[in-house]
């Protein structure tokens, strides 16, 4: 029977509900252990011109204090590039950078000494935006452009024109388990490190490096995270090497755990962005040419910052065929903290600048913008994208007309307009908009994976692999396509930590590649295993290999019906290896960035999303009434898990442009550093009526585990409805408006365009 | 330090802590019960929902010496054994969770609500989820484990009638 496409409970879900699932703070604490906190810069930039760290020393319970200086390898934590410091040495350039770690024999006391440090700064004005950075021409990378045709050809000849300007906000992950690492270290000089981090190969070479050592002198685990959300592929590392500083200092076990606030100061977030772009297009609405120039807040270092903005521009065609188009990049370096990766990893930022300049086209032509976006869909002959890939398996046209249908979109859209028109206050919105997200690093060599399985004389199962997980139910499809491969039931599977130990050179848990990767991978080591099982009692039953089968926790050969554990105690007495890796890398893949030419993505991950908003114009407040999504998973490993991915998604990114707002004062302090003032949504702020499908055609034409797509990030994009039905809404206040709407769309910046709309501006 | 003694999932137990302690703290370091988590530090996310007397409260707002003599039951007190109550096993049964942090203190939250409400509606389930924050699910299959608890539980009060 197929162990996959079936919706099992998460692996973990009866630890969950019964409180046994241990996080990183929840793990046993070591004999000795000390508690850590971090003194933070109360300056966005300047040279520290004196740093007295008496007072902290001499603080109750504080047994060491750590500063640069007490750095013996790397005072570095970039993960690509090398240009962001563990601690500052003679200048700050955010308010919250780490200028030094205590610890002490409480939290509390650790925490306390933190805050008394005296520190003379002689401040510098800070560079807090995207518009300060540009003025002033300061980047963390250069510009990067991708170019497809004759762009300023095809906009001089095209019968329509238009401008516009889109600035978007980033993003606080939010995880619910804040960053945390427990350092040990161990008889031979080494450390062992507990760390929540979507990344243990690059806490495991950040340690090292930092703490001057080899990287086989630093082992990495994690079993679980309390959410990730890319907000701990790189910034755990600073947490870990903490930790790992003290624990050298002190030789004493350390943990560190910061306390909500610190962490939304001290840890980087969503890139904001503003984008700019100039757009010709035919009297329906195709587009001729795109010119797009987009300018990213990376903070204060590069981060995966070229990275993210390279997918913001492989997203800036979302689902559209742009004939020829420039997409030029800004990445801006500003005094505020080192923005990093967030689900959609810049592709959130850089589709939703495609739905709005196709909106733009819809409301200058007076369109139902339904209509310019199917228009514009890739389709025959119109099928490479900007960075000269072809777009293959195109789903979206089949896929879209669906949910129109199956929403009812064009009748809703007539009742909406009748309701409006009799409304002066309250106005309905709808919108419908597709997603089509390129999956794979873009950074090749990435696309790796590795596992290691074993079989114990019992039958029972053994498995790990480099993916980690935070929620997302990684462990529980691997363990699906493990024991499909052997038909047995997945609870004969056990699932271990992820150990840089067992499996090494890991890739993050990332770009939603963990289960086409990892699941590839321990597939192929389950299919070695099975290979060696096969030869084995064929040989005894004078059998060819191809005869065996595995069936039910059995396995049969000529009539033969031998208990799985049966075979594997025979196997190992006949001294054949139980063990196995298996290895995957992603096949035709390419990519030449200096040329911005080539296949970055295996496949693209497709979607569509219809929702209604209803906003009342007088105050801005605004409630999302009705939402159907339409998404394809391929042929989903496990649509339960599928499922919960597209709404916790969806609801995220519903977050991301409705109500979470990063705000900094004009000293470049973040103001918004708690959920008193940061608003994530509750029960009471998703969707009313919320309708999620999978798409029953789904399959993927490559050959990935078992014609499955990657679900983690595509979702969140399929928010973007949002965002366009809210500005749908607005301009039904002036026929022909184009309503002038940022993003995160809140009450107040909806009452902002409410009034300039009514002011006929 | 003040000598605490009260009861813990039915059992007696005495700790002793500063009177600026709060009961997550001394729930999760001194009796070893990590199951309530501290996600936001100050009593805002709700993964920290435990039960004094009877009563949902947030153990990051509670002094440790409030709760005196009190019963306080943790989500590692709300199993009989290994029969999961009503409430957990929806949770488990209707995809309730993804990374599980929040879990914890969304269980104890439902199980004061059905206390109150025996059979709330999806409006009255939302509203009172309003001070825990889920960031993984989007709440859907939280509030549909909510209810399908409710109606497990109202099946079970009949038979038992």
């Amino acid at each position: 029977m197929s162990r996959v496409h079936q919706s099992l409970a998460h692996d973990s879900a009866v630890q969950h509900v019964t409180g046994r699932a241990r996080y990183t703070d929840d793990l046993p604490e070591p004999k000795g252990l000390l508690h850590a906190a971090v003194g933070l810069s109360q300056c966005a930039a300047g040279r520290i011109m004196a740093l007295d760290l008496g007072p902290v020393r001499n603080s109750p319970g504080v047994v060491a204090v750590v500063t640069a200086a007490d750095i013996p390898g790397v005072n570095d934590i970039g993960p690509v590039f090398h240009d962001e410091p563990v601690l500052a040495t003679d200048r700050v350039d955010y308010w919250g950078q780490a200028l030094f770690a205590v610890a002490a024999t409480t939290v509390e006391a650790a925490r306390r000494a933190a805050r008394l440090a005296q520190v003379t700064y002689a401040p510098e004005p800070p560079l807090l935006t995207v518009d300060q950075a540009l003025a002033a021409a300061s980047f963390v990378l250069p510009p990067h452009t991708m170019q497809k045709g004759d762009v300023e050809a095809a906009l001089a000849t095209a019968p329509h024109r238009l401008a516009c300007e889109l600035r978007m906000g980033g993003q606080d992950h939010f995880y619910l388990e804040g960053q945390i690492a427990l350092v040990l270290p161990q008889d031979d000089g080494g450390f062992l490190v507990y760390s929540s981090t979507q990344h243990p190969s690059e806490i495991q070479h950040k340690v090292a490096e930092v703490l001057g050592l080899p990287s086989a002198a630093v082992t990495v685990e994690v079993r679980r995270m309390g959410g990730g959300f890319g907000g701990k592929e790189t910034q755990g590392n600073l947490i870990a090497v903490l930790a790992a500083l003290l624990a050298r200092q002190t030789g004493r076990p350390v943990k560190l755990r910061l306390d909500r606030d610190t962490d939304m100061e001290l840890t980087g977030k969503r890139h904001d962005f503003k984008s700019r772009f100039e757009v010709g297009f035919d009297d329906e609405g195709r587009i001729l040419a795109l010119d797009a120039e987009l300018a990213a807040r990376c903070g204060l270092s590069a981060d995966l910052s070229a990275a993210i903005c390279d997918r913001a521009m492989f997203h800036t065609d979302n689902a559209y065929y742009l004939p020829a188009a420039r997409i030029h990049a800004h990445r801006c370096k500003t005094h505020t903290v080192s923005n990093t990766a967030f689900r959609g990893f810049g592709g959130p930022q850089g589709m939703l600048g495609a739905e709005f300049y196709i909106d733009e086209i819809a409301r200058q032509l007076g369109k139902d913008p339904l209509d310019v976006r199917l228009s514009n869909l890739y389709g025959p002959g119109r099928d490479t994208t900007p960075y000269h890939m072809q777009v293959e398996d195109n789903v979206l046209p089949e896929l879209m007309l669906e949910l129109e249908a199956t929403c009812r979109y064009r009748q809703r859209r007539q009742a909406i307009t009748a309701f409006n028109a009799q409304s002066p206050i309250i106005k309905r919105g709808l919108a419908l908009t597709p997603v089509k997200f390129g999956i794979s690093f873009t950074v090749t060599h990435l696309n790796q994976a590795g596992a290691l399985l074993h079989i114990y004389q019992d039958g029972s199962l053994h498995l790990n692999h480099g993916g980690t997980e935070m929620g997302q139910g990684l462990f529980v499809k691997v363990q699906q396509i493990v024991a499909d491969v052997f038909d047995v039931p997945p609870a004969w599977v056990h699932l271990s930590p992820t150990n840089t130990g067992k499996v090494p050179n890991t890739s993050p848990t990332a770009a939603s590649s963990g289960t086409d990767l990892n699941g590839m991978a321990a597939q192929n080591a389950a299919l070695t295993l099975k290979d060696r099982l096969a030869a084995f009692v064929a040989e005894r039953h004078q059998a060819s290999p191809e005869e065996v089968r595995f069936e039910q926790g059995e396995v049969v050969v000529r009539g033969n019906r031998l208990a799985f554990a049966e075979v594997a105690r025979r196997a190992y007495l006949a001294r054949i290896q139980l063990s196995a890796t298996g290895f995957y890398k992603t096949p035709k893949i390419h990519y030449d960035r200096d040329q911005a030419r080539g296949r970055p993505f295996y496949y693209f991950a497709c979607g569509a999303a219809c929702s209604e908003v209803a906003v009342n114009t007088a105050t801005g407040e605004h409630r999302t009434t009705r939402v159907d999504i339409l998404h394809d998973a391929g042929r989903s490993l496990n649509p339960a898990i599928d499922q919960g991915q597209i709404e916790g998604g969806f609801v995220q990114g519903m977050g991301w442009l409705t109500s979470e707002e990063l705000w900094w004062n004009e000293a470049g302090r973040l103001m918004t550093h708690a959920p008193s003032t940061y608003k994530i949504p509750t029960a009471r702020d998703v969707p009313h009526t919320f309708h999620v499908s999978l798409w029953e055609r789904g399959e993927n034409h490559e050959d990935t585990i078992h014609r499955s797509k990657a679900v983690g990030e595509p979702p969140l994009m399929l928010a973007i409805s949002v965002f366009l039905a809210l500005r749908d809404a607005l301009a039904s206040l002036r026929p022909h408006s184009r309503p002038k709407l940022d993003a995160p769309a809140t009450p107040e910046r909806i009452l902002w365009a409410a009034k300039a709309l009514r002011e006929g501006r | 330090m003040a000598t605490i003694s009260f009861t813990v999932n039915g059992n007696p137990v005495t700790v002793e802590a500063e009177g600026r302690t709060l009961l997550v703290e001394a729930l999760r370091q001194q009796l070893g019960l990590t199951g309530t988590h501290v996600g936001c530090d100050t009593s805002q996310c709700g993964c920290c929902v435990v039960h004094v007397d009877g009563a949902s409260v947030k153990a990051c707002t509670v002094l440790a010496v409030q709760v005196e003599g009190c019963s306080v039951t943790t989500i590692e007190g709300l199993a009989q054994g290994d029969e999961l109550h009503p409430v957990q096993a929806a949770f488990r049964e209707h995809h309730g969770l993804q990374c599980g942090f929040c879990t914890p203190g969304m269980i104890m939250s439902a199980v004061d609500l059905l206390q109150h409400n025996a059979s709330p509606s999806e409006t009255e389930i939302r509203e009172w989820l309003e001070g825990n924050i889920c960031r993984c699910t989007g709440y859907h299959n939280i509030v549909k484990a909510i209810d399908a608890a409710a109606k497990s539980m109202a099946g079970q009060k009949i038979a038992a009638e």
